[in-house]
């Protein structure tokens, strides 16, 4: 028997490497215990020597991208559920391309849930201006992501935010960047971020351009779920939004045409004139 | 009148902003900041930050440059006869908001727009001063597109190709001759040529010299168009039809359609009703089948001797209710063209079930797992255990999908 502790911060290098050396030495599945971040506490705290990497067996390229995605998915079997495919593929080098294989099935939809909570923190972390002087700018955001996502999107915001010094929070991990050099912490609570001008602003144009006349809402809640909406500052506006839409159409309807402004009739004349 | 503030502009020129459909920031080439020198990136697949109630997409920041105009577009909102209060932001407002927006990652870039003031080339001239100010000065690598004004001078378009990921062009109605009854002042023809004239300096720009060097980047995410639906009186062949030349003839990366909406201070000509955003919606399902699953623009239009698309089903169920001979379609066996005509099945589960199917044979609960929608599929397809029976072919078929009949009101 085998327990495998993983650390949270670098557990898709720690993970991988361990899994390597298991099935090198063709451990299998249910001798494994793998112990996220001593999730497991004191009962199995008794981590194994995991055997010398000997032997190396070869796993298909798309197996490989695949685990690097589920890895940070938030399910305690992750670890688990992989290395039983990583098993099973020894003897069925083609089972990656099955794509209604039960096992590969559940990671596929594993690994889409990663895929979309990167995707998600992508677009709905927002960064409060901490107007500490100096050379760089430096801003802060919290985020509560659902799976285990900073460290693998930290580098998108690293490469997009390069000539600025930023920091997300979140329950989970947090990610600092400094003079270009981006690091992880443990996870922490809400910290007081200062109140930023610019969130107002961004609240009137989100206001703005809403079109009244189009309201969907369900579209709008499948893409903003509303498990996102505490930490964004323009989804406080979106109930006001809703309520006052049909209001506002049906007053574009009765507002009868009006007469051009007295402007209109000269810049025409000078059009035609041209 | 008092001067308005930042607030008060952006309020106004964003609200005229809104009736512009795109806000892809998708498809240009791959940039970032890691030499720490400027802001920003892009990494091919767009980012929508948020989600208005209307169910859109806000990736960019949208706004108009001015809503002055000398143009008289009925449909437009900005129009010169409108009573619709005016505002100018200058080069630097529009910079900071940019910026700053940016920099909060509320945005993935902007999305600039203009009415005519004084003249196309004077207009085109201010909206590239904050183009190359925010390239240049702000050395800012994130997403810009331009609406181009179709009559400016042609080396003004082309400057803005090249601070620009995409230009568009907006042919704004589907026919000429609604162009010229809802928009006096523009010309069809000089709209085709500018997209004409930014298709070609395109083709140049992805040539290579004798030398084997590439030419200056020029609009990378290409150019998109928009056209009113529902504001005059053309049917969706007529459309689709046009939308269909505008992809082949100018190699446009998106034909948009926007659903007229009322606006505030309508012009007396136009309908005051409230679209039917389902149609607009169909236009968009059956612009994929033309363009993704090898649909010919006359197969979709065919469905209904009116020449519009069927608003209670999607174009591709209309189609396959039409052509039940066809079906059901072997799923172990079928063609990928034909894999791809059956109602319920996208280009991923296609490519999922030629995948499998290399290495067994499917079953119903194979296709499910594979995202297929068996509601829609199951009359229309065969598979290791399921048969469709007489579904196929069943008077009732359509009423499985189409909603009930809709309930008169009684007042």
């Amino acid at each position: 028997m085998y327990t495998v502790p993983l650390p949270r911060i670098g557990t898709d290098v720690a993970w991988r490497d361990a899994a390597k050396r298991l099935i090198g030495a063709g451990v299998s599945p249910e001798d494994i215990l793998w112990d996220f971040d001593n999730e497991m506490g004191e009962l199995f705290a008794t981590a194994t020597t995991l055997p010398p990497l000997t032997r190396r067996i070869k796993a298909p390229q798309s197996f490989v991208q695949m685990a690097d995605w589920v890895v940070w998915h938030k399910d305690p079997q992750r670890f688990a559920r992989l290395y039983a495919l990583l098993w099973r593929l020894r003897h069925q080098p083609g089972l990656m391309q099955d794509r209604a294989d039960k096992d590969l099935a559940k990671l596929r939809h594993m690994e889409k849930g990663v895929h979309r909570c990167k995707h998600k923190m992508k677009a709905f972390v927002r960064f409060r201006d901490l107007r500490q002087g100096g050379e760089r700018r430096s801003f802060a955001a919290w985020f509560e992501p659902t799976h285990h996502t900073v460290e693998p999107t930290a580098p998108f915001f690293a490469r997009r935010f390069a000539d600025m010094d930023w920091m997300i929070a979140t329950p989970d991990v947090t990610a600092q960047f400094v003079d270009g050099n981006l690091s992880f912490h443990p996870g922490q609570p809400k910290p007081d971020l200062p109140e930023d001008a610019a969130e107002a602003l961004w609240g009137t144009y989100f206001c703005n351009i809403f079109n009244p006349a189009r309201l969907k809402v369900s579209a709008m809640t499948s893409e903003m779920p509303k498990k996102y909406w505490k930490n964004l500052p323009e989804a406080q506006h979106i109930q006001g939004l809703i309520a006052g839409a049909e209001a506002k159409v049906q007053q574009m309807r009765d507002n009868a045409p009006t007469l051009p402004p007295e402007r209109a009739a000269k810049i025409k004349r000078q059009l035609r004139d041209d | 009148m008092a001067k308005l503030d930042l607030s008060q502009k952006l309020a106004i020129l964003s609200d005229a902003a809104r009736y512009d459909a795109s806000c892809a920031s998708s498809g240009t080439t791959r940039r970032d900041s890691r030499d720490g020198k400027g802001l920003g990136s892009t990494e091919g697949s767009g980012i929508c930050h948020a989600y208005a109630p209307d169910g859109r997409c806000i990736s960019l920041l949208k706004i108009l440059m001015t809503n002055f105009c000398i143009y008289d577009c009925a449909y437009c909102i900005n129009r010169v006869s409108s009573n619709v209060q005016r505002a100018r932001f200058s080069v630097d407002e529009v910079v900071q908001l940019t910026i700053e927006f940016y920099r909060r990652n509320y945005i993935e870039g902007l999305f600039l727009s203009s009415g005519i003031i004084q003249s196309p080339d004077k207009t085109m001239e201010d909206m590239l001063r904050i183009a190359k100010r925010l390239r240049e000065v702000e050395n800012f690598r994130g997403y810009i597109h331009l609406k181009t004004i179709p009559d400016a001078a042609p080396e003004l378009i082309e400057q803005a190709g090249l601070y620009a990921d995409r230009l568009s062009i907006n042919v704004e109605l589907p026919t000429d001759n609604s162009v010229k009854a809802f928009a006096p002042e523009k010309n069809p023809a000089t709209i085709r040529k500018a997209m004409g004239d930014v298709k070609a300096r395109k083709d140049v720009a992805g040539e290579r010299s004798y030398t084997g060097k590439r030419g200056k980047r020029f609009v990378p995410a290409g150019q998109s168009t928009q056209m009113i639906v529902g504001a005059d009186m053309s049917t969706d062949a007529t459309i689709l039809g046009q939308s269909t030349r505008l992809y082949s003839d100018y190699k446009l990366k998106r034909v948009y359609y926007s659903a007229f909406s009322p606006i505030p201070d309508a012009a007396a000509k136009l309908p005051m009703i409230k679209p039917p955003l389902v149609r607009e919606h169909r236009l968009y399902q059956a612009d994929w089948l033309l363009r993704f699953y090898g649909f010919a623009v006359d197969e979709i239009t065919a469905a209904r001797p009116d020449g519009n698309l069927d608003l209670e089903v999607d174009p591709k169920l209309a189609w396959a209710l039409q052509n039940r001979a066809q079906f059901p379609v072997d799923v172990n066996r079928a063609s990928k063209e034909m894999l791809l005509r059956i109602p319920g099945f996208g280009t991923r589960t296609v490519g999922r079930i030629l995948s499998t199917r290399r290495h067994r044979r499917l079953r119903y609960d194979d296709l499910l797992r594979m995202g297929a929608s068996l509601k829609k599929a199951q009359a229309f397809i065969t598979a290791q255990d399921w048969s469709p029976g007489g579904l196929t072919d069943s008077e009732h078929l359509r009423a499985r999908f189409a909603p009930p009949p809709e309930q008169l009101s009684l007042f």
